[in-house]
């Protein structure tokens, strides 16, 4: 038994291998002090150097963090009211509505690209800054939907009438009763909207114009010859999108230790309902 | 509730004009003649007969080829790790399954750019095997630099559905089928197996839909003059301008997509319906 499990963790490893090495490649020469790609020479910070006074690419990641914060916000807030509103739609429009949402998701990105570009080109809309934003709530907003969904059809009807019985505005029950229920489901959409919005290569090329790129861009730009500065960069991604999963998988385990028995014992309760569901 | 119905409204106007347009202007595109000057089209379907014109017809034959080796690559590769990451208790399969994501939320650009480090002629793999002795390989710029390229990326996405569908399975079955005198091997291949179909059939989909549509790894590593569908409407739509013929190229590629979707869910149902 034991040899079988050896067996097993070295093949883990040597995938795990193959999908890490390019990562630990590129932090590792980051921080090589010479041009080359082979030879380590000596440790240097002459490449995030270079990052910090370009301003081409500071201009990059202002754009990519404005667009994310901005495409999150936004297509979060726009796919909570339409999950809300879906499950209380007429059967035929619900169903459309998830068709078509589902187009965005199952298409490839080059085709939602295209798409995207002739709408923004046959409305003579100048491509910059602001289609890219639209473009980017286009492709997120039907991740947040399919996220909030499940949780708005798993959440008992009769607690947001309970309250307007009980004198609430329906902007009262929305925010107090609703929203707090729809908490985890809204949470996923958003760490998916960030994500995807702050990653996407493919769609932000296809839409923008006028010299607006964000960082995919700008790295996709420096490819044609080696260029370091690019590990610098890739480096500190992959630095903010690892300590953002990291936080999102083990706070709430801390969050949950913390937790008192009664809540145990609910959160038991919620689990057993959702397997009934 | 009767009052949050309203709420959807904003969407509907969101999903028509975002959605729905822009996939009905690619149909139009496809079709007419005279790109973006709307006054005077014209109707024609020689933008769908240019594409059997051979070199296009290359392409399309290269892009399956590629596509399906990636895709049975990372199938057989996949299917044996997530396997194995079922041998462990639940909280290492946690932490396994989180390592297997986390690549998938790094763009693929960023991952691509740096195989083109460690696949160069004086790249890292090379001078390790010089200091074996060995004659270096050019290996850029070659089907195996774009396939390494393709299944690296691609292969988180087969592992994941495969192990959701592996740890659905109920482990009495398995000593059901041991019990009833069937061997290690026919207990994984027919009943193991048998149940982990599912998954199976949404990693195909999901790796072949990424693997037809890529336009990235193809050009960073198999280079400028290598040509994939991808490739293809990139070239249309930024360097050629021929918008037209663009548009007709997305529409038969996303009808390829269409059909491997539904042709998987039916093969998904027939399973279902056998049982």
């Amino acid at each position: 038994m034991m040899k079988k499990k050896i067996g097993s963790i070295l093949y883990i490893t040597v995938c795990f291998l193959f999908l890490y090495l390019p990562i630990l490649v590129t932090m590792v020469y980051s921080f090589n002090s010479s041009k080359s790609l082979t030879s380590f020479e000596s440790f240097s910070l002459r490449w995030y150097e270079n990052l910090f006074t370009s301003g081409e690419i500071m201009n990059a990641v202002y754009v990519s963090i404005t667009i994310a914060l901005l495409a999150t916000a936004i297509s979060t807030v726009l796919g909570t009211i339409t999950a809300i509103g879906l499950s209380k739609s007429r059967r035929i429009l619900k169903e459309i509505i998830i068709n078509v949402n589902n187009i965005p998701i199952m298409n490839p990105d080059i085709v939602t690209a295209i798409g995207l570009m002739i709408l923004f080109s046959s409305i003579k809309m100048e491509k910059g800054y602001l289609t890219m934003l639209l473009a980017h709530i286009a492709f997120c907003t039907p991740y947040v939907i399919t996220s909030v969904y499940p949780k708005v059809r798993n959440m008992d009807p009769n607690l947001a009438n309970a309250a307007m019985d009980l004198g609430a505005t329906p902007m009262q029950a929305l925010v107090k009763v609703i929203l707090p229920m729809l908490k985890e489901g809204i949470y996923a959409g958003v760490l998916l909207a960030f994500t995807m919005s702050f990653d996407d290569f493919v769609i932000s090329y296809f839409v923008t114009g006028n010299g607006v790129s964000n960082i995919s861009i700008i790295v996709y730009n420096m490819t044609k010859r080696t260029n370091p500065t690019i590990n610098a960069l890739s480096t500190l991604v992959i630095l903010v999108i690892v300590i953002t999963l990291v936080t999102v998988n083990v706070i709430p385990l801390i969050i949950r230790r913390k937790r008192n028995p009664e809540d145990e014992f609910t959160d038991m309760n919620r689990s057993l309902k959702e397997e009934e569901a | 509730m009767r009052h949050f119905i309203r709420l959807i409204r904003p969407y509907i106007v969101w999903a028509v004009v975002m959605i729905i347009i822009p996939l009905l202007l690619i149909v139009l595109y496809s079709v007419t003649t005279g790109g973006n000057d709307l006054v005077n089209i014209q109707f024609t379907l020689n933008n769908f007969k240019k594409m059997t014109e051979p070199i296009y017809v290359a392409v399309f034959v290269k892009s399956f080829q590629l596509g399906l080796l990636s895709v049975g690559i990372c199938l057989v590769i996949g299917y044996i790790l997530a396997y194995l990451i079922t041998i462990f208790s639940e909280k290492v399969q946690n932490l396994l399954i989180l390592f297997v994501t986390i690549p998938m939320w790094i763009n693929t650009l960023l991952r691509t750019y740096a195989w083109i480090c460690l696949l160069s002629d004086n790249g890292i793999i090379n001078s390790i095997l010089g200091v074996f002795g060995m004659e270096p390989m050019s290996m850029m710029y070659t089907d195996f630099a774009v396939i390494i390229g393709l299944v690296s990326d691609l292969l988180p996405f087969m592992v994941i559905p495969i192990h959701t569908s592996l740890c659905k399975i109920d482990q009495s079955l398995l000593e059901a089928s041991m019990d009833l005198g069937a061997n290690r091997f026919q207990t994984f291949w027919r009943v193991t197996f048998k149940l982990s179909i599912p998954g199976v059939l949404n990693g195909i989909i999901m790796t072949f839909l990424l693997s037809i549509s890529t336009f990235v790894i193809p050009k960073l590593l198999g280079g400028g003059q290598y040509m994939l569908i991808g490739n293809l409407i990139e070239n249309q739509f930024i360097s050629v301008g021929d918008w037209n013929f663009g548009s007709a190229i997305s529409v038969i590629l996303a009808f390829i997509i269409l059909i491997a979707i539904t042709s998987m869910k039916q093969i998904d149902k027939e399973e279902a319906e056998e049982e």
